[in-house]
């Protein structure tokens, strides 16, 4: 018989070791400190075989280089411990749930990465003939007209990378509108909860941005809008379901009013997770909305993209939707490009990106949407909102909720630091997740809520995991509101304690440089 | 429903917790003209995952993959053996489900890997320093065309013929709102850049001048008379990349005087993917650095003065800035990046080194035969792994037709100028590791044929 335990410890021996014994490695047993690529590599290692080639003769023009490019290299073995330890120091969806507001961090199917990596997607250049990629044509088209009907519009431009370069597109669709017919509005109209992005985008195509306040209850102020509408705006951005959770009950109103007054809509749709398969935009008088298809559809976030943002369009503003897009044209499909454009789409404001947009996002986003189909992306939507508001509901008595009384949550719950100890705050609440084993909620946004903390739970989490994280906020929502002087201390247990971002950005550290005694060496 | 984890029992319990009579209690906000009974008209229900395996597979089946027959297509998206354990890596849950690193302390992972990234990048292109990568080459050249607006307060950008007529086209689609001018022209097929053009064209309003390197026909122009003309000029030299392997042959063009570098990093590590996602690169020296777009990882220490990496520098950003913000960037390219940094790190410089001479090899042998057959001329004096054929005939039915005896012939300079008739005889062909005799030798007796 094979001894399993052969050290042989039995409970009643007690505790072996206390947690301040150091190791001569820096490590603790599966928590694995990994070096930078820099400090391992070594420049002529290398993890490719490949053969020596005689330069004897070239054609470079007198530019060829005098040595290799500094770059250390790793063997297959080496490379592959390194990028799997250091994949251990993330977080991940995989590994539990992740309440980002507005982030909409959903399971991943992979069904999708392996479909994305059929060789008739992946292995596809761009630029082939397009008798040759018939298939890849016809997924953008199919993936298009799903995107169109969901959202009840008549045009979805598929190009842009992501949900910024979204804003971007509408915007630009907007102008160019307005540019048609003669017309010099200046002015784009954003709701102070909006993100970033929305100032931002509007200020990169040239447009002044006026801030639109909002209502005691956390919605747009209708009856301020409509007295700052007038010949100088353009547009306004407005978020639905808002940054606050809620849904804007009076956007038809709002369109209504903008479009009366010479305007546009444009809809940030970051957060169509909470509506997808139950609310047509388009029936809401929306004229431009992205869809993060890394968001909604559940393509991968990637520790940070890439994305991918089609931007659906109303008539009004179809005519103008960038190049190149696809269209069906009996059997086959074409790709309206510059030559084309002329006959078909002459108003266009033009390209947005080298080639066609993000296909590898486009053939998951539609493995995702034919998985779940009009029923099942309806259920997505309900479910969504469901934990949302359970979520809400299960905490609105430890944390202040400032608009829970403002009706039912959409897609996320939000909650201030109202209440918490003095000197404690937001953040020491999303550090005392983390050793709690739960990414953070998203923190200190939207910025009209003090110490604002918003979860979005989103469809994937079951019953028994919500209760658990439920009971984690309760037990840091109780310390927080003592001031347990240990949750200052938070994250004890992650592979890093909180780190000293001022430093970073006081003296900007961005590459490795060599060690400065071995630079002396040398 | 396989993704979704509530029961129904679990969804009664739930509606009482929250005081709801039903699912449609909690969407009592949405307008009634917005009100949909049961799932939305004209679309499918829900499907196996088997029946979703057939349709895709069945579409992906109904495209020529370049796998399947001799491929030479380049002009901004490069075809190269990516070893399997790039993509075995950047499939790990923790890095693929991951979100933007904005808690530190347990994104390290993600971090560490995009200081990596940044500091291969930066060597890569000669630079001080580089970003967390953008959305992708063409994307990027604009945000460098708009830092140079910011750096040097002027607003008119000379841009090389040679510069990928797509960038071109993003370009003049943002300069049209934002009011810059860009001076710009097409190529003619001849064997030098239009070097002597450009440093014609820049005066004392010059932003920057752009230059591809190589260029869009594959030739490669010397980058330091640019450079010192227009720093004569007050006016920034960006250099722009689309074949990064390159560089594992020629000098880079921070060392030959650019100020900022811009690129495409698909050809290491990401494929072809029909176009995307694709890896942005931007690079540019230290003193531009606050006027960077997009994210930055930066060093520093935690409490316990442990090492470790956070997202900084972020009062540039669109989220502390707003409308104030250098872009409207919010995402990078990680995972992209990710595949590139991996990649990268497989080859070392030597290995980058090795794979830039097999590429140079093959294309100058390509080159050479292609030559050979009649009526066809190499326009190129001096190029990478990717030249210019002009053709006795208009290239772009020659290229449909090669297709229909499967080969895959290289990208019509009447594709990428359409209407232009001087250039539509032009074929630009691009000759990779992947490229085998067998391959050549196969086009080349296609295109006679085609030709004859």
């Amino acid at each position: 018989m094979t001894t399993i335990n052969q050290s042989g410890w039995r409970p009643e021996m007690g505790e072996r070791c206390s947690d301040n014994v150091s190791t001569f490695t820096g490590n603790r047993a599966l928590m694995l400190e990994e070096p930078l690529l820099f400090e391992i590599g070594r420049i002529d290692a290398t993890g490719v075989d490949l053969p020596d080639t005689d330069m004897d003769d070239n054609r470079l023009g007198g530019l060829m280089r005098a040595s290799p490019v500094d770059l250390p290299g790793l063997s297959e073995p080496e490379t592959v411990r390194h990028y799997t330890r250091l994949s251990r120091q993330n977080y991940a969806i995989d590994l539990g749930l992740f309440p980002l507001g507005s982030c909409t961090m959903k399971h991943n199917p992979r069904l999708n990465e392996k479909m994305a990596r059929l060789p008739g997607f992946a292995d596809l250049h761009p630029l082939q003939p397009v008798q040759t990629t018939q298939g890849a044509l016809a997924v953008i088209h199919e993936l298009a007209e799903w995107l169109k009907t969901l959202t009840g519009m008549a045009a979805v431009a598929m190009s842009p990378k992501a949900g910024a370069h979204g804003e971007l597109c509408g915007l630009l669709a907007i102008r160019a509108a307005h540019d048609a017919a003669g017309s010099d509005r200046s002015v784009i109209l954003v709701p102070e909860s909006a993100h970033g992005t929305n100032p931002a985008t509007a200020a990169f195509c040239g447009y002044k941005v006026e801030n639109i306040p909002a209502t005691a209850e956390g919605r747009v102020d209708l009856a301020a809008l409509m007295t700052r509408l007038g010949p100088d705006v353009a547009g306004v951005m407005i978020t639905n379901p808002n940054t606050c959770g809620l849904f804007e009950r009076d956007m038809k109103k709002i369109s209504d009013a903008v479009h009366n007054a010479g305007g546009y809509v444009y809809c940030d749709g970051a957060n169509f997770n909470a509506i997808v398969g139950r609310v047509r935009p388009g029936d809401l008088g929306i004229d431009a909305m992205h869809i993060n298809l890394h968001k909604t559809f559940s393509t991968p976030h990637g520790g940070g993209g890439p994305g991918s943002g089609p931007v659906v369009l109303s008539a009004a503003l179809a005519p103008f939707a960038p190049l190149p897009f696809v269209e069906k044209q009996g059997d086959h499909f074409v790709l309206i490009e510059e030559e084309t454009a002329e006959d078909h789409h002459a108003e266009t404001f033009g390209r947005m990106v080298a080639f066609h947009g993000q296909m590898g996002m486009f053939t998951r986003a539609l493995t995702y949407i034919l998985s779940h189909g009009a029923d099942g992306l309806r259920q997505v939507a309900e479910d969504a909102v469901l934990n949302a508001n359970y979520v809400l509901r299960s905490l609105d008595d430890v944390l202040v909720a400032p608009f829970g009384a403002s009706g039912p949550c959409m897609h996320e719950a939000l909650f201030s630091d109202d209440g918490f100890a003095e000197g404690f705050s937001t953040i020491d609440l999303a550090k005392g997740l983390i050793d709690e084993g739960y990414h953070p909620m998203t923190v200190y946004f939207p910025l009209v809520v003090h110490g604002a903390m918003l979860m979005e739970p989103t469809e994937t989490e079951s019953k028994a995991a919500l209760d658990q994280y439920i009971g984690a906020v309760r037990s840091l929502a109780e310390r927080a509101r003592v001031g347990d002087p240990a949750l200052k201390a938070a994250p004890i247990f992650a592979p890093r304690r909180r780190l000293d971002e001022t430093l970073a950005a006081r003296k900007p550290v961005l590459n490795w440089q060599p060690p400065v005694d071995a630079m002396a060496a040398e | 429903m396989r993704y979704l984890p509530l029961t129904p029992s679990d969804r009664v319990e739930m509606l009482a917790k929250v005081g709801a009579g039903s699912i449609d209690d909690l969407f009592i906000d949405v307008p009634d003209v917005a009100q949909h009974e049961g799932p939305i008209a004209g679309l499918p229900l829900h499907a196996s995952e088997m029946a979703v395996e057939r349709h895709m597979t069945k579409l992906s089946r109904q495209n020529l993959s370049a796998a399947e027959v001799p491929f030479f297509l380049g002009a901004g998206a490069y075809r190269h053996h990516v070893p399997a354990s790039v993509d075995h890596l950047i499939q790990r849950g923790e890095f693929l489900t991951a979100y933007t690193p904005y808690q530190p302390e347990i994104a390290q992972g993600t971090l560490q890997m995009l200081f990596e990234f940044q500091t291969q990048v930066a060597r890569l292109f000669g630079c001080d320093v580089a970003n967390a990568s953008m959305y992708d080459g063409s994307t990027a050249c604009w945000e460098a065309i708009s830092m140079a607006r910011r750096v040097t307060k002027k607003a008119r950008a000379v841009l090389s013929n040679g510069l990928h007529p797509h960038y071109v086209s993003v370009a003049q689609t943002m300069a049209r709102f934002t009011g810059d001018a860009l001076v710009s022209d097409v190529p003619d097929l001849s064997a030098e850049a239009d070097t002597d053009r450009v440093i014609a064209a820049i005066d004392d309003k010059t932003s920057c001048v752009v230059v591809q390197y190589p260029d869009i026909l594959g030739r490669i122009p010397d980058l330091r008379p640019i450079a010192d003309a227009a720093h004569a000029k007050g006016a920034l030299l960006i250099a722009v990349v689309t074949e990064p392997v390159a560089l594992g042959l020629i000098r880079s063009p921070g060392e030959l005087g650019a100020d900022i570098v811009v690129g495409e990093g698909q050809s290491l590590g990401v494929g072809l993917q029909f176009g995307g996602p694709y890896l942005g690169l931007f690079a540019c020296k230290e003193k531009f650095v606050r006027q960077m777009p997009g994210r930055l990882c930066g060093e520093t220490v935690d409490a316990e003065g442990k090492r470790g990496f956070v997202l900084t520098l972020s009062t540039r950003e669109q989220h502390i800035r707003r409308e104030k913000a250098t872009s409207n960037i919010c995402t990078n390219s990680g995972l992209c990046a990710l595949a590139f940094n991996i990649h990268l790190t497989l080859l070392g410089g030597g290995g980058l080194a090795k794979l830039a001479k097999l590429n140079h090899a093959r294309a100058i042998a390509a080159a050479t035969r292609l030559a050979q057959v009649p009526g066809v001329r190499l326009i190129n004096s001096n190029f990478f792994n990717e030249f210019t054929l002009e053709l006795p005939k208009e290239a772009r039915p020659v290229i449909r037709l090669l297709a229909d005896r499967e080969i895959l012939g290289g990208v019509s300079l009447g594709r990428l100028y359409p209407g232009n008739d001087q250039l539509g005889q032009g074929l630009v062909v691009a000759v990779t590791e992947t490229v085998s005799d067998e391959d050549i030798e196969a086009f080349a007796a296609a295109l006679q044929e085609v030709l004859a």
